[in-house]
């Protein structure tokens, strides 16, 4: 029987959820037990309406498995929609307060909802399908496992959806980028193993002696989120039917082992994972091999063994040691060296073929994000040196860098891997159209400058005034006046942000009508070759 | 084993084997002959669609 064992274990499992909704021991958590058991009880619906008792069809050994890739470009671009969407919202939150919807809808729950939503649900499956999709290229094999891909993708949507709902109840752990209670953190780590499994084992079945760059990088990520979410979630539930944990550190300990995990989630999910799509969809694209592959060893080893010390840098004039705070600037500042040294890989692996930057549009995309990955990766040293971040610390400065990064760098690079690969897995020519990939661009593009601008402005106006004294060595600005000040700034940020969602808006649109095999009629882009036509 | 002990070790052995290791990693990255197979392995993402 098709989907036997799975439906029998998830049914257990649906059950499970229910006693948990009845004999919860708080009331946030009794809620969200409701929400997983409607979450699993759909699953197993959409099982048992699928099976079936034929014998099953073999598969083919020798071809790629891309279903869950297919999903995983969907569910990338669906929450990208939805986490950029609630970035907007909050933005206007934070420009009008009387937007903020108790008790579920106001700044505190919503703003884990953008964060996790942009860098895990949109992020984390823009890195989950291509690691995929390069992984079996790269080693000419099959995934790993069977259906060991299928229980990643629906496994990690499981995740998304517990953790987004539970914010919007109330339940939170507190700890930045990982807000997550310890039951959703115990799942994720479960199917972070299998997602490694995945992974790792295609690797060791690949036909291709090398394991190219890409895989280095991906399989970086991967090893280091496991690492990284354990030690950080290491937690005591106050009760094991029960919404509430407490860490397993306390003090400048736990800041660090916060922050130790932050930075390196942007060290390893939003910069080696995407280093990985880097290395693989750019050289595709523009159809010439990385400019220099020794590079890309020395940059690949030189991150990793750099990025991981970044962390201290968070912890500023605190009471974290002055030793660790010099070497997290030490080691921030060397993160130079390897980033640029990425960069100008990247970008030199278009020579030769630059004038694709004027007939290709996703070409384009791909190298403004490499230029964006430029700039943010010498911005953040910049402020970890600690008199930068004496008036960058705590203010809309560190907002805007970290936007620049994630709407210049992962954003973009991340919208250039799936236009790439949505015609390949659809098997269309094209997509439906180029000319909406260049509104998309410029909309993405100007959106970023806008809000990464009015940060900067912003930012600096605020660590200004907070640091203001007069002749008596009075504060000169009370608190409510430097957010006073900023009420214009968050205006435009909130209209930035909104332009980056509707460059998203428009892909979503382009994305659906190639999936549905449409193709927009329109000019070619100036100065692409039209494509030959047969002899008459 | 207390915390005197490891930091001990960290800034002296192992910082001494990272390091090390990182010299390794770049001096294998350009050893002799290496210019081909790494043009090789760049060559993997274009043989295959």
């Amino acid at each position: 029987m098709r989907f036997g064992t799975e439906i029998a274990v998830l049914g257990l499992l649906t059950f499970a959820a229910l006693a948990a909704a009845g004999f919860g021991v708080d009331e946030p958590f009794r809620q969200h037990m409701w929400v997983l058991f409607f979450v699993l009880l759909g699953f197993v619906a959409v099982l048992i309406r699928n099976t079936n008792f034929k014998p099953a069809t073999p598969v083919d050994p020798s071809a790629y498995m891309d279903g869950p890739i297919r999903y995983g470009a969907i569910a990338t671009m669906f929450w990208g929609v939805v986490g950029m969407l609630v970035g907007v919202v909050i933005a206007l939150q934070l420009a009008y307060p009387d937007l903020n919807i108790e008790p579920w809808f106001n700044l505190g729950r919503l703003r884990p909802l953008h964060t996790s939503g942009v860098v895990f649900a949109f992020g984390g499956n823009a890195l989950i399908c291509t690691s995929m999709y390069v992984v079996q290229r790269t080693s000419r094999a099959r995934l790993f496992g069977g259906n060991l891909a299928w229980f990643v993708f629906w496994g990690y949507q499981l995740f998304i959806v517990m953790a987004a709902t539970g914010y919007l109840l109330g339940i939170t752990e507190s700890r930045e980028y990982a807000e997550p209670e310890w039951y959703v953190d115990i799942w994720l780590t479960i199917v972070w193993v299998a997602y490694l499994l995945l992974f790792l084992g295609t690797i060791l079945k690949r036909k291709e002696p090398h394991i190219y760059v890409a895989n280095w990088f991906y399989l970086s990520f991967i090893v280091t989120i496991a690492m990284l979410h354990i030690v950080n979630n290491l937690s005591m539930p106050v009760s094991l039917l029960g919404s509430k944990s407490y860490s397993a550190f306390s003090g400048v300990q736990d800041a660090l082992t916060q922050w130790w995990y932050g930075h390196n989630a942007v060290g390893f999910f939003l910069t080696a994972g995407f280093l990985g799509m880097m290395y693989y969809f750019v050289p595709k694209q523009v159809n010439r091999p990385v400019y220099s592959y020794r590079l890309s060893i020395i940059h690949f080893w030189a991150l990793i063994f750099l990025y991981i010390w970044a962390g201290p840098h968070h912890l500023h004039y605190t009471a974290l040691p002055d030793w660790a705070q010099t070497l997290g600037m030490v080691f921030s500042i060397m993160l130079w060296m390897p980033s640029w040294g990425g960069m100008i890989n990247g970008l030199m692996t278009l020579s030769g073929a630059w004038d694709k930057l004027r007939t290709d549009p996703i070409v384009r995309m791909m190298v403004m994000a490499i230029a964006f990955y430029g700039m943010s990766t010498f911005e953040g040293p910049m402020m970890s040196i600690k008199a930068v971040n004496s008036l960058s610390h705590y203010t809309d400065w560190t907002i805007g860098h970290v936007h620049s990064g994630a709407l210049g760098w992962v954003g973009m690079i991340s919208f250039g891997a799936i236009y790439y690969m949505v015609p390949k897995l659809w098997n269309r020519d094209r997509l439906y159209s180029l000319r909406l990939v260049t509104w998309h661009f410029w909309l993405a593009t100007l959106g970023i400058v806008v809000y990464a601008a009015v940060m900067w402005v912003s930012g600096i106006m605020q660590g200004l005034m907070w640091r203001e004294y007069d002749e008596q060595g009075f504060l000169v600005y009370s608190f409510a006046e430097t957010v006073a000040a900023m009420h214009p700034y968050y205006v435009m940020r909130a209209a930035g942000g909104a332009m980056y969602l509707a460059g998203a808006l428009i892909m979503a649109w382009n994305i659906t009508m190639t999936i549905l095999g449409y193709q927009r009629e329109e000019e070619p882009m100036p100065g692409a070759i039209p494509a030959l036509q047969p002899a008459q | 084993m207390d915390y005197n002990l490891m930091r001990e070790f960290a800034d002296s052995w192992a910082l001494l084997a990272m390091a090390l290791f990182f010299v390794g990693v770049i001096a294998f990255a350009f050893r002799p002959g290496s210019r081909k197979q790494a043009d090789e392995a760049a060559r993997i993402p274009l043989k295959d669609d």
